[in-house]
């Protein structure tokens, strides 16, 4: 049947897909995305997902989403308020519907608006029949339930497995509306079952009966093209943060040649980096589950010990218990890389929502003098570089490093520009060996970096006894004297300010001088670069410089905090890097607080620079 | 197993001084651990030993060895994640009923059942020393410390029974006093490829003095320690006329020549999991002599070949991405021109 479409233009669109737990709303949205990459726009996702693995079907607890910002624009952030909301079920609508953009495209299923799903959401009157839904958005109600289950008449799979096919009927829809193509989605489900052939089909008929229904429903009159974005020239694929700081740690090892321990205890939103490494022992990638987090970076500090690197990575939770150990490894000068996936606390907190508040006890979080260099990734790509530089300085300086990721970037993905190893920093890594006219002394120190050299147990000649007691200075024997306490803290504390001198000259994006600057560390870079892009185009006086390394912060930093009248600090937490900086610099930072378990929107930064502007 | 010594015990010996209390039982422990390293072994530059914190946990710093002296209670974590990393190398582990089975503890069992081989001694002395004379997990009840002024509520552990519940596949036990035996044992524990338990009795005598001494005492030791060797019959007693005689399933003292011959003696079988149950029990019995000697010992799979022998597979199966370069250009990937 003919029907009058039209075509139109758009620069950036962002989707929710939203439903139940078991609605699979985190495939369509893989998908979606997967898809987009390969039709070359620029993206940025946010999966959402609730704490509980299976909480009761149909409740507000148990909603599950996705969003997916993308354009033919380079963009930064996942988006904030969505353009289109795809509703599976009550709940999931009445969840996200307050942030649909007013006049935005709702898609909702029309056939979970059964009356015990509605109960189970806290509606009294069914929203899809009063009316309310139709006066403020574009609406469309879809039965996806009645068109999978007709799509698939004929195949021999129980009709539980039909409905669960739902998904790819949203994703069709959505594949219509953006004109995407459905190979590669397709592709992709004959790979995933490839002994399940029924499966496979139910899936593809319901993606088709979605597409279809899009092209010959008299309701959808427009389709929306988002052309290619125009990204750096390169091989792309799309990247998480989680894939990004495990191809790091795998870089690192082919680089150095070290052989890499991962040692961990199971914990969310970290425990995808065990999942991933655990798949790579034909790289010689040797991982542990150990029996607790304590467990965890004690193996791990073992293995570098021995004369591997040693990795591991936990949540805030864990990282707390994994502390006394941090001070070990600081006392003993050995490599070791911790990764720190921030997810919302205190305590337990919010195990699946983000946030950015471990800044604290990533920089002071130990007894004693104890410095540790902290480096913050700032995408879900950087995760890679990030990891890297950890490893790399890890070795080079003799230290433990903490890599301060967070659940927003290991769960997110962008378009990632595949790097060339050989382009990155070189990785050499010495063992020291006996030398016959001298003692072997396992505290004298490289005259450059102030680290001690790796001996490790098997070489012969260099016996030597290390511990968490107090060192003395070039024999590492132990020692309770005052003066060579004052001196070894001195040492500690000079060998990681050292590193400031490994960073890059820090870019300034925007204006190099003016109102105000925008100060962001980690992950906040994407919504501070997406509202600067924006003020800038507003003739404003604004500049965005973003922080890889807290600790130690960069050299050049000071001097540029002064080129402008005010310095703002967004941040996922109540102002930890501000404490920081006001610490450091002196500088009268103001802060940009937000907790509230996702990553910051850029239209809050704008309109705070703004005001910080007029004064 | 050396069938030469090369290395002499001086070799084992490290510059710094022994800061033990003079009387201390440790150094008894220390000089026999130097003494039979070198049959043990030919290259001490494979030698590490690692601890947590307490008085025992001083020892790594008088071996000449490579050392590590961890924080409390976590030596198994180190000493696991060392092995992992570099399965060459000879990985001792010295701990205490503190450090081991308090602090420690959880450690201490998973490392018993995963069987990482290395070997484990732990100085039991049945009290806090390093901090100054607490009651400790082994402390029997009722002990009167500086904490627990009208006597400890809790009720100890019993090491070699803790162990072999957490699947231990070789759990032995000695004392500082017997210095032969705990030399034979440290040998026995180095041959075991797995996990090796030793728990060694060891008198503190500043804060829990004679805490052993029946075990010791020339009056009683014959009469209140049992030796067991395998395929040996479980024989005591001062005129070695003693026996453990099994009455259906329950252990029972006979006196030979009695209502019971020598044949009527248990004969000792380290392999078999029921007898080292048995003699586990025996620990703080009224009724029967304390076991001394490898109580339980059987070939298990250890963690470390178990990881070895995964990773030769992956590498020989995968099919995936082979190299770093190819896994990053892995997946769905396009081309920006």
């Amino acid at each position: 049947m003919a029907k009058n479409v039209s075509n139109k233009t758009i620069d950036n669109v962002t989707i929710r897909f939203a439903g139940d737990s078991g609605d699979g709303m985190q495939l369509s949205g893989g998908r979606f995305t997967q898809t987009s990459a390969v039709v070359g726009n620029d993206l940025s996702t946010l999966p959402d997902f609730p704490a509980e693995i299976r909480a009761p079907a149909g409740s507000l607890a148990g909603v599950s989403s996705f969003q997916i910002h993308f354009s033919s624009q380079e963009i930064h952030t996942p988006g904030e308020k969505p353009d289109v909301l795809v509703a599976m079920n009550p709940a999931a609508l009445k969840v996200h519907l307050k942030d649909l953009v007013p006049g935005g495209t709702l898609i909702v299923n029309k056939n979970a608006f059964t009356k015990k799903n509605l109960t189970l959401a806290g509606y009294e009157d069914d929203p899809t029949e009063d009316g309310s839904l139709v006066d403020y958005y574009s609406t469309h109600f879809i039965e996806m339930g009645k068109l999978v289950t007709n799509a698939c008449e004929g195949i021999d799979i129980p009709s539980k497995m039909v409905d669960r096919t739902k998904n790819l009927c949203a994703l069709g829809v959505l594949f219509w509306m953006y004109d995407r193509p459905l190979e590669p989605t397709i592709d992709w489900l004959n790979q995933k079952f490839k002994s399940k052939p029924d499966i496979i089909e139910a899936n593809v008929r319901a993606l088709n009966a979605g597409y279809n229904y899009g092209d010959t429903a008299e309701i959808f009159t427009t389709r929306f093209i988002v052309e290619k974005a125009k990204l750096p020239k390169g091989k792309y694929r799309n990247m998480n943060g989680t894939l990004a700081s495990c191809l790091g740690i795998l870089t690192a090892a082919e680089k150095s040649n070290l052989g890499i321990t991962f040692a961990g205890y199971p914990i969310t939103p970290a425990s995808n980096i065990l999942h991933t490494l655990s798949n790579w022992k034909q790289f010689g990638i040797k991982t542990y589950q150990a029996e607790d987090e304590i467990a965890g970076i004690g193996a791990a500090l073992g293995a570098s010990y021995g004369g591997a690197l040693g990795i591991t990575a936990s949540s805030g939770p864990g990282i707390a218990l994994k502390t006394e150990f941090l001070g070990l490894a600081v006392m003993t000068e050995l490599p070791l890389v911790v990764i720190n996936v921030q997810r919302g606390g205190p305590s337990t907190g919010l195990p699946t929502k983000t946030e950015q508040s471990d800044l604290f006890q990533a920089v002071y979080g130990r007894n004693g003098e104890a410095p540790i260099p902290v480096i913050a990734p700032t995408t879900p790509g950087d995760c890679f570089f990030a990891t890297y530089e950890a490893c790399r300085l890890a070795v080079k300086y003799m230290t433990p490093v903490i890599v301060l990721s967070d659940g927003y970037l290991v769960n997110g993905s962008e378009p990632w520009l595949i790097p060339d190893p050989n382009k990155l920093e070189e990785f050499k890594v010495e063992f020291a060996q006996e030398d016959k006219d001298e003692q072997f002394l396992p505290y004298k120190r490289d005259e450059e970096t102030l680290a001690r050299s790796w001996a490790i147990p098997g070489t012969k000649g260099l016996e030597h006894r290390i511990g968490g007691l107090e060192k003395q200075d070039v024999t590492g024997n132990v020692n309770y004297d005052s003066d060579n306490h004052q001196k070894m803290v001195q040492i500690r504390a000079q060998k990681i300010a050292n590193i400031a001198s490994e960073l890059p000259e820090t870019k300034v994006f925007g204006e190099k001088s003016g109102d105000v600057l925008i100060l962001s560390w980690g992950s906040s870079h994407g919504a501070c670069r997406a509202a600067t892009e924006s003020l800038l185009s507003e003739n404003l006086k604004v500049g965005h410089v973003s922080i890889n390394w807290i600790s130690p912060l960069p050299k050049d930093l000071g001097g540029i905090l002064n080129k402008y009248k005010k310095v703002l600090i967004p941040e996922v937490n109540t102002g930890q890097f501000r404490q920081i900086i006001r610490a450091e610099y002196l500088v009268d930072a103001i802060g940009l607080n937000e907790v509230q378990g996702k990553p910051l929107g850029a239209s809050k930064i704008e309109k705070k620079v703004k005001d910080l502007i007029d004064g | 197993m050396v069938d030469k010594p090369v290395l002499k015990k001086a070799d084992f010996e490290s510059d710094q001084a022994v800061r033990w209390c003079p009387g201390c039982g440790d150094y008894a422990i220390l000089a026999q651990t130097q003494k039979i390293f070198p049959e043990i072994t030919t290259e001490k530059e494979k030698v590490v030993f690692i601890s947590g914190i307490g008085c025992s946990s001083r020892f790594p710093y008088y071996m000449n060895t490579y050392g590590f002296h961890t924080i409390h209670g976590r030596a198994p974590t180190v000493a696991s994640g060392l092995k992992i990393s570099n399965p060459d190398l000879s990985v001792w582990l010295v701990t205490g009923d503190g450090d081991g089975f308090s602090i420690g503890g959880n450690h201490m069992i998973h490392l018993l059942r995963r069987n990482v081989d290395l070997n484990v001694m732990l100085f039991n002395n049945r009290i806090y020393g390093l901090t100054k004379g607490q009651y400790s997990p082994t402390s029997e009840q009722g002990k009167i410390t500086y904490s627990t002024p009208m006597g400890s509520l809790d009720y100890p552990f019993n090491p070699t029974k803790l162990a072999l519940g957490a699947r231990g596949a070789f759990v032995a036990k000695t004392i500082d006093r017997d210095l032969k035996h705990l030399q034979s044992m440290i040998k026995r524990a180095s041959e075991h490829r797995g996990t090796s338990f030793i728990e060694i009795y060891q008198n503190c005598n500043i804060f829990n003095d004679g805490a052993f001494s029946e075990l010791t005492d020339k009056e009683t030791k014959s009469e209140r320690v049992l030796k067991v060797e395998h395929g040996e019959p479980m024989i005591f007693g001062k005129e070695n006329n003693k026996g453990i005689h099994l009455d259906g399933i329950k252990p029972q003292v006979v006196t030979i020549g009695e209502k019971h011959s020598i044949d009527d003696i248990l004969v000792h079988d380290e392999t078999d999991a029921f007898i080292g149950d048995m003699l586990s029990n025996f620990t703080a019995s009224d009724t029967f002599p304390e076991p001394l000697g490898v109580l339980y010992c059987v070939e298990r799979p250890t963690y470390d070949d178990l990881m070895v022998e995964q990773m030769k597979e992956a590498e020989k199966n995968t099919k995936g991405p082979k190299s770093v370069n190819d896994l990053l250009n892995a997946g769905d990937t396009w081309e920006v021109k």
